[in-house]
């Protein structure tokens, strides 16, 4: 089960980030070794993300604060699995596109929506994944986040659908 | 109040009233993985502790995105799939055999059916009528154990559309232009369903063509009622006993509905680095291009192979633009040489690429030098999509592709039929 309260420093990006930014199609045969294909995770978007996500990380995770339409593209689940990998705990952002926000929410990466314009890049927060409340302690403002069907909450209060499934051996609705 | 064709469908599939916002868990009658999903899919398969499949006989493998390989670990990856076929007897379709879109097409949707595949262009099964979206690697892996998923049942647009294509406008211009009204975000979550009395002149080839791209708006999936044309496709594949009678019923709520009308319509180009960056081809002319693509899930069925066949026969590509071909399937290649458009495209300087997906994401057969320009009849554009971010990728329709070959610059076809 994921960390309820995160506590991390925000690395920012723009809207329309692909899952060919995350991991471009020339990394595939990277794909079945995750450890070195997370190395090159949104290298092309921002260079040097790996290590910048590791030291933003320090004691806690970073996280990923986009704009709008986040992950669009590719059906690719390894986009968020390296981010993961690469140390982001939590990703914010105005808007996810459908199949990569799913992949997080499996993946046990918490993606939550709200108005990212009112957070800058390098700020400390302390989020409540199970409220979907922000303190942004660099600026002091607070930010709530919309809510997901309860069916995603479920999976990501086990980390992800694998241990979902593992436990529930099915899909419950109205858990 | 009337149902939508994606509220009948998931009401069928989940044997209850599926109202778009529901949340439902649906039957699955086909789950597919590709050679780039495939091997994380059957990883998180076996990590659950599953050891077989619920339907074996439609759980299904594509070798199509590295094919054939360029790489040992991709070679790997595919030795990897093909035990997990011999283990578990699910079908498999190997190297040469073609696009898992366009096999799906060729063999297996069915109107009403619910297809999930690890691969975003799964929506293109919607051409017939079936519920078809792309998941993640975990999603489908559940799907090819349990053989069901859950949905939340999207909201529905309807995309009306009326008139006829004007010469040298296709599909591909449609849909191009669907896309920069809609935008890349404008339908996320939401389904597309196409309506109109277009729809009755609209081939199988075209329908594939624009339910393909639904996913470039968001959508989740990108319907077309069935009909006539969907009974004739079947019959044509050997399954006409699979055609039932699917569509919208009258009163059904949609969140929005776009009329588009073809007679307007002129050929579109998508400009770097964004999908639903359109403009009408008229101001893009003359940009130089290094690569010409036609094929993919989008555009390389033999309806487009023939268009772009027409325009360079008797011709020559331009001596600074390579012109790349890839069929969708075998059964694409094999038309195309007996109808003679692979003879008319290879005489005009063409390269024939295995069917597959070819050079469309950058891991083999066309990557892209630095600075160079592609124009392609693929579904996206993004940034380092073709194998590297230096390059620029321009989306068109075979026609537009096949002049701006011969020119060796963006071109308006029509100037040359």
């Amino acid at each position: 089960m994921p960390d309820s309260v995160l506590k991390g420093k925000t690395i920012k990006l723009g809207d329309n980030i692909s899952t060919d930014d995350i991991i471009p199609g020339r990394f595939a045969h990277l794909r079945s070794n995750l450890p070195e294909l997370a190395r090159h995770v949104l290298e092309d978007a921002v260079p040097g993300f790996a290590s910048k996500a590791l030291s933003a990380g320090g004691e806690g995770k970073a996280v990923l604060v986009a704009g709008k339409n986040l992950g669009l593209g590719s059906s690719r689940e390894h986009a968020p699995a390296v981010i993961k990998m690469s140390g982001v705990g939590a990703i914010l952002a105005k808007s996810a596109a459908r199949i990569f926000f799913r992949n997080a929410i499996n993946q046990g990466l918490p993606v939550l929506l709200c108005d990212t314009d009112k957070i800058s890049d390098g700020d400390e927060l302390e989020i409540s994944v199970t409220d979907g409340k922000i303190a942004d302690l660099t600026s002091g403002i607070t930010l709530s986040c919309s809510r997901m069907p309860p069916i995603m909450s479920a999976i990501l209060e086990e980390g992800g659908l694998i241990p979902y499934i593992q436990k529930h051996k099915d899909f419950v609705l109205g858990s | 109040m009337g149902k939508t064709l994606t509220e009948k469908i998931l009401s069928l599939k989940s044997h209850g009233e599926a109202k778009a916002g529901d949340v439902v868990i649906a039957d699955v009658d086909l789950a597919f993985v590709q050679d780039t999903t495939g091997p994380l899919a059957i990883r998180q398969f076996k990590e659950i502790g599953f050891k077989g499949l619920a339907k074996p006989q439609q759980t299904i493998i594509f070798l199509d995105h590295a094919a054939p390989s360029p790489a040992q670990q991709l070679s790997n990856d595919h030795i990897f799939l093909r035990r997990f076929a011999g283990e578990t007897s699910c079908l498999i379709y190997d190297v040469g055999e073609g696009i898992c879109h366009q096999l799906v097409a060729e063999n297996f949707a069915n109107p009403g059916d619910v297809i999930v595949g690890a691969d975003s262009h799964t929506v293109t099964g919607g051409a017939l009528g079936a519920f078809a979206t792309g998941m993640g690697s975990s999603d489908v892996a559940v799907a090819l154990a349990l053989g069901k998923t859950w949905f939340r049942v999207p909201e529905s647009f309807l995309i009306e559309i009326n008139g006829t294509f004007p010469r040298g406008v296709y599909a591909k211009d449609l849909v191009l232009y669907l896309i920069g009204q809609i935008g890349a975000d404008g339908a996320n979550y939401k389904a597309l369903e196409f309506g109109g009395e277009a729809l009755a002149r609209m081939t199988m080839s075209q329908r594939l063509t624009i339910a393909n791209m639904a996913v470039e708006a968001g959508a989740k999936v990108g319907l077309f009622p069935s009909d006539r044309i969907t009974r004739g496709f079947l019959r044509e594949h050997g399954r006409g006993d699979k055609y039932k009678p699917l569509s919208a019923d009258t009163g059904a709520n949609y969140e929005q509905v776009i009329p588009v009308s073809l007679d307007q319509l002129g050929p579109m180009v998508s400009l770097p680095h964004a999908v639903d960056n359109v403009r009408p081809v008229a101001q893009v002319k003359g940009v130089k291009i290094h690569q010409a693509f036609v094929g993919t899930c989008t555009n390389g069925r033999l309806e487009d192979l023939a268009v772009a066949a027409e325009i360079v026969r008797g011709r020559k590509r331009h001596p600074g633009t390579r012109l790349l071909i890839a069929p969708a399937s075998r059964q694409v290649l094999i038309q195309a040489i007996e109808k003679g458009y692979v003879r008319a495209l290879v005489e005009a300087g063409a390269v024939i690429l295995p069917p597959g997906c070819a050079a469309c994401l950058g891991l083999h057969q066309g990557v892209l030098g630095d600075g160079e320009v592609c124009l392609s009849t693929a579904n996206r554009n993004f940034k380092g999509r073709m194998g590297n971010p230096e390059a620029i990728i321009y989306l068109a329709s075979p026609a537009t592709a096949a002049a701006s070959a011969i020119k060796g610059e963006i071109t308006d076809p029509r100037e040359m039929m």
